[in-house]
């Protein structure tokens, strides 16, 4: 067991440094630039029953040290997923890979894992609740405790692999709804999802995005993800996966001192497509820097 | 794609608006006009994709139109390095084209053309480029087009230097057996509708990474799903569907 290495729901990783999902595509893009068996592992594209194309462009803004964008979840379905993309991936990626999760009914989260969790290559099954449930009045399940705990007990009873429920930020209680996928049956919590948000194009007096608003992420939220890691992490006993604007190996140490076990690393991917592999390269500095022996050893440390 | 730094040897105005920047570094992995590379700029989050003009050796030709705060803190920019992601984007494939090369650009859609028309001429094929511009002060580069030996003409909206009109003009009695573009989609639909041969057509989107990670510059295509930044920017005549 190495220096950075940590469990994350009964799987070692080498270290706890996951690119998040929508930020890393199937892996590929960035298999060209660096050996990614480097990271602890990472969390694919969403995945949805159907093939899914998404919303019309303009899909992203530029914010003060931060983006939003509407991309809408596209992806090629999970049935091509498992006939294409994971196969694909298998050539340069040894490791278990987290899945990434949507849907837009309970049935629809149920039908992807429990077809997702058949593949070996799965470690975690990662599931986004932050989409709109077209039965419910398009309120999205992850902002009512029951929704999200809904979502949670129909996924594990047909999956046997890690469930990691993915919270989204916009809701009055994050800790409430987190009890409850707790209480449901999740092996883990990884937030926070992107803020919502909207830009102005000043010229055109209309939203820069095609679907007005979008997803706020990159560092200018990171201390909004800190304090819900931090509130979440100390109210579930299930490791939590800390994420929201993490830019550098100090942005890791502090999410996992917050009460993170793993962290992902979003947006900074996309304006640095070495971000993650840097990061890995730095932490021991880091905790060399701040007397760290073992980077499990501070999960959790603020209390 | 790589990403490296680049030296700023030069940032000098065309016109009123658009700057040409020479850039020296590792241009190694440009190797196909109508490419693009991608440049962080500080305090700014996303990096910004400007087309490549040319490449001779390790100087990288851009040429950009200020208009927003990415390209004022370039326009204003006398030397030092900057953040380079390069070789992205599929862009023109020159093979397509057998003999008579008809080149179309619109504003700023023109700098790629300019490689490409220099890659064409030493494949040994004819080229005719015609220049697209709104008024007389916002001509650029017509004199570098025929300094390398292609046939040029200009087209203003306002009649004022050139032909008057656009440049689907120039096409219908230009003879050519292919054609390859660049410009806003206005005028890259109307050529679509003018063209009588197959040809190439460069796509502008609003883009999140430009390699191809984020699915923010997507479109639909008939032969599916494409994102602009890693797919294209350049797309067959064939394969384009207009959304509206």
């Amino acid at each position: 067991m190495g220096k950075l290495s940590v469990n994350l729901c009964g799987i070692e990783l080498d270290n706890p440094v996951i690119p998040a999902s929508g930020t890393f595509g199937f892996g590929y893009e960035f298999a060209e630039l660096y050996d990614i068996n480097v990271l602890g592992t990472f969390s694919f594209k969403g995945t949805t029953k159907d093939r899914r194309f998404g919303n019309p462009t303009p899909r992203i803004a530029e914010c003060s040290m931060g983006m939003i964008n509407a991309v809408g979840l596209q992806n090629p379905g999970v049935d091509a997923v498992i006939a294409e993309e994971l196969p694909r991936l298998a050539k340069c990626f040894d490791k278990k890979v987290m899945a990434n999760v949507s849907g837009f009914s309970i049935e629809d989260y149920a039908y992807t894992c429990e077809k997702i969790d058949k593949c070996d290559q799965v470690g975690w099954i990662e599931v986004n609740v932050s989409c709109p449930n077209v039965h419910g009045g398009g309120m999205s399940f992850g902002t009512s405790p029951e929704a999200a705990a809904e979502v949670t007990r129909a996924v594990k009873s047909v999956t046997t692999k890690p469930i990691i429920i993915k919270l989204s930020p916009n809701v009055t209680d994050i800790v409430a709804i987190a009890k409850a996928c707790e209480e449901a049956g999740a092996d883990g919590i990884s937030l926070i999802n992107t803020l919502l948000g909207m830009r102005i194009d000043l010229k055109k007096k209309a939203p820069v995005i095609a679907n007005k608003m979008g997803g706020f992420s990159g560092p200018a939220i990171f201390p909004v993800a800190v304090r819900m890691v931090y509130q979440v992490s100390h109210a579930v006993d299930i490791p939590v996966i800390g994420m929201g604007g993490v830019s550098s190996a100090e942005d890791v140490i502090e999410m996992m001192m917050a009460g993170a076990t793993a962290v992902e690393v979003g947006a900074a991917n996309l304006v640095d497509p070495y971000a993650c592999r840097d990061i890995i390269a730095d932490l021991p500095h880091a905790m060399e820097k701040y007397g760290i022996e073992n980077l499990s050893d501070i999960i959790g440390a603020v209390k | 794609m790589k990403q490296s730094l680049f030296d700023i040897i030069e940032n000098t105005p065309l016109t009123d608006s658009v700057m040409r920047m020479r850039l020296k570094g590792d241009t190694s992995e440009i190797t196909r006009p109508g490419t693009f590379v991608n440049i962080k700029l500080d305090g700014l989050y996303l990096r910004r994709p400007i087309s490549v003009c040319d490449v001779e050796g390790d100087v990288l030709t851009i040429i950009y139109k200020v208009v927003g705060h990415g390209t004022e803190q370039m326009r204003d920019m006398t030397g030092g390095k900057l953040d380079v992601l390069t070789g992205l984007g599929n862009g023109y494939d020159t093979s397509k084209c057998e003999g008579n090369a008809l080149l179309l650009g619109g504003g700023v859609g023109v700098p790629p053309l300019y490689m490409l028309a220099r890659r064409l001429i030493a494949e040994g094929k004819k080229v005719h480029v015609v220049l697209g511009f709104n008024t007389a002060s916002e001509v650029f580069y017509e004199n570098e087009f025929r300094a390398l030996g292609a046939d040029v003409t200009v087209t203003t909206a306002d009649g004022s230097h050139g032909t008057r009109g656009f440049v689907t003009a120039a096409m219908a009695d230009g003879e050519y057996d292919y054609f390859f573009t660049c410009g806003p989609e206005p005028m890259l639909k109307a050529v679509y509708k003018a063209s009588a041969t197959s040809g190439q057509f460069s796509f502008e989107e609003r883009m999140g990474c430009g390699f191809g990670a984020c699915m923010g510059c997507s479109c639909k295509t008939v032969t599916g799903y494409k994102r602009i930044c890693k797919d294209g920017p350049v797309l067959e005549k064939e394969e384009i569907l207009w959304e509206n």
